[in-house]
């Protein structure tokens, strides 16, 4: 059973400039035990969608749609609510393991807090807990180092006490939003092997968001593409790695530099640059960078679905599935909007 | 082979704190860069790795002359920039320049991005006729891949890769002889890097630059370097020749960055994992491991890694290893023929 059903989700923005539409009619289930990666550029509206549902938009940020955590609608509920859900049942831990701790606290502090507000542990028990998570995310000489401040931990254990504060609760649910893009490669290895094993030994559900699809190749059990808002290709790990079929699928792949690969000398770049949501090109948002751009991209492109999940926003047609939304010329488009 | 244009001896810089409390003060001293060397030939790019902490930024800045060596030589076509004063050395700054690692937080948001790519224009030619400032920052803009009619637009309505475009174009636009790029691309999107990496290939081609092209990402630097300095802990592990290193690196910690990096393929990442083996952090700079400092988070360490340090020394094909187990151990890297 679907632990999170997330419906015809759309965010957007009031600004000065006008409406911003970052997230368009984004669906998605997420099964328990499974781990799903969101992966796209900068923009591409991965970050407000889970900011979105989990009740964290900007002022600004307006939100349709729905997100059903076992069957009751995050969107609909009271903010008294939601916080009983944020933090026990669903947990999120942030990009910058730098800012997202207090440094005016210690860190027994930080993680003692959420056990004893969520689920009533005195204070001794509370930092037992909380020193038996440090553990578990392999914070070394976990007693002493509870006792320190944020600024005495380096950053791959910074993004350690984000994970163990993340898993205090024993969440169902644990958002990650590029957890180690700001760590060192080998610091991102250790973090990724950390939450491979984690998984393991729990049945947390795990949401990852990155830009860089080699970061959870290892990890991941079926991964949304997202360009501009919308997804554009949805599939097992080993469709969209071994059988891409969007061509921004096939681009995001072609452009991480491989160490395994003999060395060739031009790097496979993603010409262009992500678009302005602001104004946006008509028809498919993806074709001016898109190297297989043919004349009927101008019109919005069909989206094609297959039995096992596997869907594709793209006019070539994809392998086994049917086209369950239509191709759509522009005019007819704005007439609808 | 030509005369290097740069050669950096012996660079060393230390910077001094405290520690303790009021009354149990006392002065620490952290080497951030202990004794770097190298030569650099017109055309050529240098890269250097490593983890934070391991003083590849401070040595970028050593060499520009922002912070004060406190050992060590750094000869700019045969003259020494460390014993230059300030005016000097300002000077010296037109053939010498530097591309951030922050491609936003480095442009002024109140600037045009025009005015600053001129900005050197002005500081070093302030005489220099309007038309002729705009002629060129057009020019420039052209050369990085930005369309010159973008000249009047801010920071903040370019994306981060165009941000880092105006940051290249700042940096080349007085005509430099030498480009410091520190991590250039780590605040980019990966599928961006390649095309500012590739840009910044282009350009030294093009222009003859000297490049020097910091990361802590082998997988960043393989493309666009000749050789590649590996750092820790302010030391040089390994320096060798790109096709060599990639091949089979010959410092332990070489090895152990290259497996670091993650792999797009499910199963190949999956295998890899399992023989990948670097743990720990590095240690704290105020507390050096004695003997080799990499020796406590290495899988090759034999007892005498523990007491003697070793030297950084030239092996036969003319790389440089700082390792005592550099010809008995076999790192190399398995590589798929085909691509």
């Amino acid at each position: 059973m679907a632990l999170l059903k997330v419906k015809n989700l759309e965010v957007a923005f009031d600004t000065p400039d006008g409406e911003v539409k970052a997230v368009n009619g984004m669906s998605f289930e997420l099964a328990e035990g499974e781990t799903l990666a969101i992966v796209g550029e900068s923009g591409a509206g991965k970050s407000q969608m889970v900011l979105a549902f989990m009740g964290l938009l900007a002022e600004n940020g307006r939100v349709t749609g729905e997100a059903l955590f076992r069957d009751r609608d995050l969107l609909k509920m009271k903010p008294r609510e939601l916080n009983e859900i944020r933090g026990k049942h669903i947990a999120m831990i942030f990009q910058d393991p730098m800012t997202s701790l207090n440094p005016f606290l210690t860190i027994e502090k930080q993680m003692a807090e959420v056990v004893m507000h969520h689920q009533g542990l005195r204070r001794d028990e509370a930092r037992a807990h909380a020193v038996e998570m440090l553990r578990a995310v392999r914070i070394p000489d976990p007693e002493e180092r509870i006792k320190q401040y944020p600024h005495e931990y380096s950053g791959g254990m910074r993004q350690r006490v984000m994970i163990a504060i993340g898993l205090l609760c024993e969440p169902e649910i644990l958002i990650a939003d590029e957890p180690s893009t700001a760590l060192d490669v080998t610091v991102q290895a250790q973090i990724t092997e950390l939450v491979s094993e984690l998984r393991k030994q729990t049945r947390m559900s795990l949401i990852l968001i990155t830009h860089d699809l080699a970061a959870v190749a290892e990890i991941a059990d079926r991964i949304i593409v997202m360009y501009a808002g919308e997804a554009v290709e949805t599939g097992s790990v080993d469709d969209i790695f071994y059988r891409p079929q969007h061509p921004y699928t096939r681009g995001l792949l072609a452009s991480v530099p491989r160490l395994d690969r003999a060395s060739d000398d031009e790097l496979q770049a993603i010409p262009g640059n992500p678009p302005n949501l602001q104004d946006l090109p008509e028809g498919c948002r993806f074709r001016d960078r898109c190297t297989e751009a043919m004349d009927q991209c101008v019109n919005r492109p069909p989206v094609w679905a297959a039995e096992d999940g596997r869907t594709s926003r793209c006019f070539l047609p994809m392998e086994g599935g049917k086209i369950t939304v239509e191709a759509v010329e522009p005019v007819a488009a704005e007439e609808a909007g | 082979m030509s005369k290097p244009v740069l050669r950096v001896q012996d660079l060393a810089v230390t910077f001094s704190g405290f520690t303790g409390g009021i009354f149990t003060r006392r002065e620490r001293q952290l080497r951030a860069v202990d004794g770097i060397s190298f030569d650099l030939h017109p055309g050529e790019t240098l890269g250097v790795v490593g983890e934070s902490g391991s003083g590849k930024s401070t040595l970028a800045r050593a060499i520009l002359g922002l912070v004060k060596p406190g050992r060590g030589r750094v000869m700019w076509r045969g003259e020494d920039l460390t014993a230059l004063d300030e005016e000097e050395l300002r000077q010296k700054r037109k053939e010498l320049q530097i591309v951030f690692q922050d491609p936003i937080a480095s442009l002024n948001p109140r600037m045009t991005a025009g005015d600053i790519i001129a900005e050197p224009l002005w500081t070093f030619y302030p005489n220099m006729a309007r038309l002729q400032v705009e002629e060129r920052t057009r020019g420039m803009m052209k050369v990085v891949g930005l369309l010159p009619n973008q000249i009047n637009r801010y920071p903040h309505e370019f994306s981060g890769g165009q941000c880092q475009r105006i940051g290249i174009a700042r940096s080349l636009v007085l005509n430099p002889k030498l480009l410091v790029c520190d991590e250039p691309v780590s605040a980019l999107d990966v599928s961006i890097q390649a095309q500012i990496i590739n840009l910044l290939k282009d350009l030294q081609k093009k222009l003859g630059l000297a490049l020097i092209f910091i990361a802590h990402d082998l997988s960043v630097v393989r493309h666009i370097s000749d050789r590649v300095m590996v750092m820790y802990m302010g030391q040089a592990m390994e320096v060798s020749e790109k096709q060599r290193l990639y091949k089979r690196p010959l410092h332990p910690y070489t090895n152990a960055l290259m497996k670091s990096v993650p792999i797009p393929d499910p199963k190949l990442a999956a295998e890899a994992r399992q023989a990948s083996w670097l743990t720990g952090d590095m240690p704290s700079p105020y507390q050096r491991p004695k003997g080799c400092i990499f020796h406590d988070r290495c899988p090759f360490r034999v007892k005498r890694c523990e007491a003697d340090v070793p030297a950084l020394r030239r092996m036969e094909n003319g790389d440089w290893v700082a390792c005592h187990r550099a010809e008995e151990l076999d790192l190399s890297i398995q590589v798929a023929a085909s691509c």
